[in-house]
């Protein structure tokens, strides 16, 4: 590949970083989002699902995409906050604003102390205490069976309607809606998190953390901060996962989960935020179609689709589509090669 | 008294033993070549499934052991030729997500050829049955255990220590990019160090089923666990991936006669404050800082 | 009493086992000084940028900068108060493009860099003084260049424009020539001709020629200790430090 020849971009390139979007780019994933409400009625539960994981996928393109914090514990986040909202609905209130801020608020405190903790370490030791974490999550959440059930799950969730007015009903209409919406505004707030200066100062923590802090740039209260509010985020998606389906398994704890989330964002591509929307979205589909050869066969498949994605294509599919792009109009994305 | 407790303490060993067997590859692989592994569990549950399929249909169980190891070491040279070698270029991200791509590669061609529920590795006769040492009844098979260990730790400690492959692969772990200037042949080393590892792991799969049952699972169910090995031993520390086994097979074993309840969070939190105390691990192999 | 210096040193130590690297340095540096700090490999140059810039803790020591004492900062605490560096192997972010470099450190000196929410007009500003910057040291096309794709020599200006764009009161530059092929060290001689005059500059160096031609006084470290410290005309006449620098030791 030629070097490219300095050429003058749009006024002083405003975002020659990542995530330069078209309007018909940002648009297609949402209005592909309200066609699914209207047009594909019977499954309305699953997409709920599918939007719940984009959303616990893009908590972790946060930390693991933007700030390169290697992690494997965000389970952690994603079952706290699932339990929190489900054990709120059961003892405190029903009001399910107030559950899904509760386990928000749970969520975000659990990451700030936790990655307080454990920030200042790297690299494999970094990735163990993850690990521990999320194992010393799951014991508890096994054992402490008079509050979250064991591995029978939590049941008897109710919910008020939302505002009052919308119940959450049978078919999951509204569930589909609230998740919609949920998703939509975090979307924003990571958006505008990852273009901000705050935003580009993570994307140098993780390409050079050692220039960063010769800058003057404060490492490890930025990836505090981006550590809690990525939690605060997944944490948001466990609530909406208890909310939507009533019930809240010991597996959302697991390893396991852990993993799925990271292929799926690592399946879309990390740091381009929508990437989660086509991970999430595939690894279903390919979960569904598989599931119909062998109950097992899906496990095989997004194996070897995790092994194909690291030696053959470093950005996931959504660099595959911009390849594509590349190769049919001869463009290129402003800012030069990847 | 002091019988419960030596009890408690040879089941322990023997545990620990089996933990050693299948991390101590993993501890030097990860230190030798830099790589997070998360895959290891799979050679020993292939070790497993390989002696458990050859014993249930009739082949005599050290035999099938062989097999397992010899199955296992090959699969380990498939694997380090084919995948592993990009990695070592690649991030930490990366091998995560390619090892743990691994692991569901493995776990789902054991379910589908095997079958989602627990697999049976037959020992022979005189192996279930107990034995007398002195002061009570004990069972052979963890008796057998605890010798298989201590005869491949006392290998690997002559070859490791005393041998000038041994000196090599010290050296190459101490810094592979100095062991690569000298004229080493890093490949080999990595291959040959790796087969070595799967083998064991194999062979600890293979043996020690009757203490972690085989079933598909099992690679990323007792990850966490051969992780904690080589952490807490230090990455690359032969010494240390023995120590911290054993510990980890007694204290776990002690954590279960009494306290049934917290026993797994007991332990976890203490390897977590292990970790924040000592990140290198108790025993570190690299000699700078 | 007069205006603090810029930058004082006064018994910095600091051993690593039984080898001492550095032995009680005193070092001051006024505004607009431009010191060369020179020494055979093993002096202890790296070690004492380190040591000033917070990457290794003392023995013993103080240092001041601007009169407040510094030593117990950290070395992200040590830039925001104004001691810059540049560093010996490049350390920028090569995703990015050359432009960005230097804005991302602008947003931090700014303290923009907390701002979470989109704020477009301080980040264009960031980054005009970003491309401002780069033009000031000669190296205004390379703006929109992927880093990684830039030649050494480039990314060796950038380096210091970085370290400017602190608004530093002190610049340490390590080895800012090092590796630079004879066809690009006019560009670093005339960067370094162009530095701002009230910045104290503290500059370690291989190459004599950088050195000479730039320092108004010289530093010789020699055994983690200053040997010497005089105007470059005497140290290069100087029957000690030519001794050193043939390798033999002196009594």
């Amino acid at each position: 590949m030629s070097a490219p020849t300095p050429k003058p971009t749009s006024p002083l390139g405003e975002m020659t970083g990542p995530g330069r979007f078209s309007l018909v780019g940002h648009a297609l994933p949402w209005l592909v989002i309200a066609a699914f409400y209207f047009l594909v009625d019977d499954y309305l539960g699953l997409g709920t699902q599918v939007m719940i994981w984009v959303l616990f996928a893009l908590s972790l393109d946060l930390a693991l995409g933007y700030a390169g914090i290697v992690t494997l514990g965000h389970a952690a986040f994603y079952g706290l906050g699932a339990y929190a909202a489900g054990i709120f609905s059961i003892h405190v209130s029903q009001d399910p604003i107030l559950g899904h801020f509760f386990a928000i608020g749970v969520t975000a405190l659990f990451g700030l102390l936790s990655g307080a903790l454990i920030l200042h370490t790297t690299g494999v030791t970094f990735l163990m205490l993850t690990l521990v974490i999320v194992s010393i999550m799951f014991e508890i959440g096994n054992q402490a069976r008079g509050l979250t059930g064991g591995d029978d799950g939590l049941q008897g969730i109710r919910l008020d309607p939302i505002f009052g007015v919308f119940d959450f009903d049978l078919w999951g209409h509204t569930a589909y809606i609230y998740t919609a919406v949920v998703l939509f505004i975090w979307f924003v707030i990571a958006w505008r998190l990852v273009h901000s200066p705050f935003g580009r100062s993570l994307d140098g923590i993780r390409q050079n953390a050692r220039r960063m802090r010769a800058i003057g740039t404060p490492v490890w209260w930025r990836l505090l901060a981006i550590y809690t509010i990525s939690a605060a985020m997944a944490g948001s998606a466990g609530a909406l996962s208890a909310h939507a389906t009533k019930f809240v398994g010991l597996s959302v704890l697991s390893l396991l989960t852990s993993g799925v989330v990271t292929v799926m964002l690592i399946l879309g591509g990390t740091r381009r935020l929508y990437g989660a929307f086509i991970g999430a979205a595939i690894y279903y589909i390919v979960q569904e179609w598989t599931a119909q050869i062998s109950p097992y066969f899906w496990e095989f498949v997004v194996g070897i689709m995790l092994i194909a994605t690291v030696l053959f294509l470093d950005g996931g599919l959504m660099e595959l589509g911009d390849r594509g792009a590349r190769l049919l109009g001869g463009r290129r994305r402003a800012g030069g090669g990847e | 008294m002091f019988s419960f407790a030596l009890t408690i303490l040879l089941d322990g060993l023997s545990y620990g033993m089996v933990l050693f067997l299948i991390s101590v590859g993993l501890t030097i692989t990860m230190g030798l070549m830099r790589v997070v592994n998360l895959a290891h569990g799979s050679f020993a549950m292939i070790g497993g499934y390989v002696a458990g399929y050859l014993t249930q249909h009739g082949m005599n169980f050290f035999l099938a052991v062989g097999a397992a190891v010899i199955v296992s070491g090959l699969l380990g040279a498939v694997v380090e030729t084919t995948v592993y070698r990009p990695l070592y270029r690649k991030g930490e991200l990366a091998q995560v997500l390619l090892t743990i791509g691994l692991v569901f590669v493995a776990t789902a061609g054991v379910t589908e050829v095997f079958g989602a529920f627990p697999y049976n590795v037959k020992m022979p006769e005189y192996l279930t049955q107990p034995v007398d040492i002195g002061f009570r009844t004990y069972p052979a098979y963890r008796l057998f255990l605890i010798a298989v260990g201590a005869v491949v730790a006392a290998v690997l400690w002559y070859v490791i220590d005393g041998s000038i492959l041994g000196a090599r692969l010290r050296a190459a772990v101490d810094n592979a990019r100095m062991a690569r200037a000298v004229g080493m042949n890093v490949n080999v080393l990595f291959t040959g160090t790796f087969v070595v590892g799967c083998g064991l792991a194999g062979l600890g799969g293979a043996i020690g089923a009757g203490v972690m049952a085989m079933e598909p699972s099992y690679a990323l169910k007792y990850l966490r666990l051969f992780l904690i090995v080589v952490i807490v031993g230090g990455e690359g520390s032969f010494k240390g991936s023995l120590v911290a086994a054993l510990a980890l097979g007694v204290i776990d074993t002690l954590g279960k006669y009494f306290f049934s309840q917290a026993a797994s969070y007991l332990l976890y939190a203490a390897v977590f404050a292990l970790l924040l105390w000592r990140p290198q691990g108790l025993l570190p192999a690299k000699s700078a800082a | 009493m007069s205006a603090p210096m810029a930058l004082s040193v006064r018994g910095l130590s600091k051993n690593f086992g039984a080898i001492s690297v550095a032995k009680s340095i005193d070092v001051d540096l006024e505004a607009g000084a431009r010191v060369g700090l020179i020494g055979p490999n093993g002096a202890g140059k790296t070690t004492f940028v380190n040591l000033l810039t917070g990457f290794i803790r003392p023995d013993a020591g103080e240092i001041s900068l601007g009169g407040e004492r510094i030593e117990g900062l950290k070395a992200e605490e040590r830039v925001r108060r104004g001691l810059a560096r540049t560093h010996q192997i490049n350390t920028l972010l090569t995703e990015e493009n050359a432009r960005d470099n230097v804005a991302i450190a602008i947003a931090e000196r700014e303290k923009f860099a907390w701002r979470m929410m989109r704020c477009k007009p301080q980040w264009r500003q960031c980054l005009e003084e970003a491309q401002a910057r780069l033009e000031a040291i000669g190296a205004g096309a390379i703006g929109d260049r992927r880093v990684s794709l830039l030649p050494y020599g480039q990314q060796r200006l950038l380096e210091i424009a970085i370290g400017l764009a602190l608004k530093p009161r002190v610049l340490l530059l390590d080895e800012p020539a090092a590796g630079i092929p004879s066809s690009e060290t006019h560009l670093i001689h005339e960067a370094l001709d162009r530095l701002p005059a009230d910045i104290a500059i503290l500059i370690i160096e291989h190459d004599m020629d950088v050195i000479f031609r730039f320092a108004k006084e010289i530093i010789v470290l020699f055994q983690g200790a200053v040997l010497m410290r005089g105007a470059p005309a005497d140290i290069a006449a100087d029957p000690q430090v030519r001794a050193v620098y043939l390798g033999r030791t002196v009594v």
